[in-house]
């Protein structure tokens, strides 16, 4: 039992009624496998609430949270250098 | 007293065999460079010089032998898969690993036990006789089995599981087996190291040059290597390795805990594994339990262990047999494994001629090392995928052709 549960990466899909099928497979398949700085998408299991966290992946240590509608709003910072 | 023990106790020195050739430095070229000194890049190097003449090969292991996923699973053997393909390729690793410690002179402790892959509901029910079903059709021994049998198998279970979720049956495995985990790693080894291989540990791969979309070579902690062929075996370490030379694929990387008891006396014959409760366990031939559960749930590349794991394994373990509470837990720790989407590793030749992966292997990669060294020789020296592979191949994703194992790994996902 987890208070958090993790949702993947932030990630922006191509437009599916004009992208290739291999741009479409590469979205759905296709990782960003490297350890980093990454924006995730964790849930509140509690509340059900969904929102973005930027987690260095190597060190474990979370550096921000942005509420959930930071992605669909466009408002979303430039990853700080490692 | 024999004359020759008496000359030997009395003398300073004290000389042992050495396993592995050290060697004082790195050539500028080899025909072969192969990324990672675990039981998969060491079983690759063994075959490429026996079977296929490639002696010129080199092992770089930034670490120390079998120090990753080679010496942090928990070594269970088995064939019991889903699809065909996978079937198909475990037996033949079955098989191979037989006899293992014959050829290599060294004991790695293969012992068959017999495994369980124990049903909680109806619906498990229906994919254990699915997979009894593929199996018998390969010639592979396994058989759904119900209550009553796991009962009379393992007498020191809890059938009910404490109530929660009582086993209705499972798949059982005769041929299930385990093994000493890091003797596989040093058996190959030390087989390569004997007919010519070069193993370097300590020696870091940093970049990997190309020219003319063809590998050229390998840039190092030590120098550079030239070479036209470089395996990748990295396990956990792969998305560094492939962004080297610009490659992408699914694999994502997780934590995957395991944790040992202290010994005890011999209790439990076959290999358990309960993936309602995120169970696997079995004892070794010193009478400790190893056991491990699932994944951890999200990203990191850290091998660490954690309390919660601890806490989670043990009240599933208590569940299944109550009897254990007083029993300590000696050691814990983790690896990284790195994941695919359907459970199936991605080994072969790439877009990249000269570079070959041998990756995603998850959960999943122990008990493939003696075929995944003879597959990848084969793909190695000859530059064509060897058939037993070509259900994982690395473009597999892209024509949408996954090879669906989800359901016969062990490991809670």
């Amino acid at each position: 039992m987890s208070e958090f549960a993790y949702g993947g990466s932030v990630r922006a899909s191509p437009d599916p009624g004009s992208c290739t099928d291999a741009e479409w497979s590469d979205y759905v398949f296709n990782r960003a496998g490297s350890p980093g700085i990454k924006r995730e998408w964790w849930c509140h299991i509690a509340s059900g609430y969904w929102f973005i966290v930027e987690r260095d992946t190597l060190r474990d240590v979370v550096l921000a949270t942005f509420p959930a509608d930071a992605a669909r709003k466009g408002f979303i910072p430039p990853v700080p250098a490692p | 007293m024999p004359y020759r023990l008496l000359r030997f106790g009395l003398s300073r020195k004290h000389p042992e065999p050495p396993m592995f050739r050290r060697h004082a430095a790195l050539r500028g070229s080899y025909d072969a460079v192969i990324i990672g000194a675990g039981g998969h890049g060491l079983a690759s190097a063994y075959y490429l010089a026996r079977d296929h003449g490639m002696r010129n090969v080199a092992v770089l292991e930034k670490g120390y032998i079998g120090g990753g996923n080679t010496g942090r699973n928990t070594t269970i053997i088995r064939s019991n898969y889903l699809t065909p393909e996978g079937v198909k390729f475990y037996d033949e690793s079955v098989r191979l690993w037989q006899d293992l410690s014959e050829d290599f002179d060294l004991n790695l402790f293969y012992s068959t036990r017999g495994h369980f892959t124990l049903a909680h509901t109806d619906a498990a029910m229906r994919t254990m006789r699915w997979r009894a079903e593929v199996n018998k059709h390969f010639g592979v021994r396994s058989e759904a089995v119900d209550a009553d049998f796991v009962k009379r198998m393992i007498p020191m279970i809890d059938i009910t599981c404490a109530h929660h979720a009582p086993i209705v049956g499972a798949l059982y495995h005769a041929p299930g087996a385990i093994a000493r985990h890091d003797a596989v790693a040093w058996g190959y080894g030390r087989g390569a190291d004997r007919r010519g291989v070069e193993i370097h540990q300590q020696t870091e791969v940093t970049g990997i040059r190309t020219q003319g979309g063809k590998v050229a070579g390998v840039e190092t902690s030590r120098g550079f290597i030239a070479t036209p062929k470089v395996l990748c075996a990295v396990a956990g370490y792969t998305p560094r390795i492939l962004d080297m030379v610009g490659l992408r694929t699914p694999i994502y990387i997780h934590p995957l805990q395991a944790m040992v008891s202290e010994p005890v006396k011999p209790w439990l014959d076959p290999i358990i594994v309960s993936g309602s409760l995120h169970v696997y366990v079995s004892q070794t031939a010193r009478g400790e339990l190893v056991m491990g559960a699932s994944l951890d749930p999200y990203e990191l590349h850290q091998a660490r262990s954690t309390l919660d794991f601890v806490e989670g394994l043990s009240a599933h373990m208590l569940d299944m047999f109550p009897f254990l509470g007083e029993v300590k837990i000696n050691r814990q720790w983790a690896g990284l494994a790195d994941m695919t989407p359907d459970f199936a590793p991605i080994m072969g030749v790439t877009p990249l001629e000269g570079f070959y992966l041998d990756a995603g292997w998850g959960t999943w990669g122990f008990k493939a090392t003696p075929v995944c060294g003879k597959t990848m020789s084969h793909t190695v020296a000859t530059g064509r995928n060897h058939p037993l592979i070509e259900g994982f191949t690395i473009d597999r994703f892209s024509r949408y052709m996954l090879t669906g194992e989800k359901g016969a790994a062990s490991v809670g996902h």
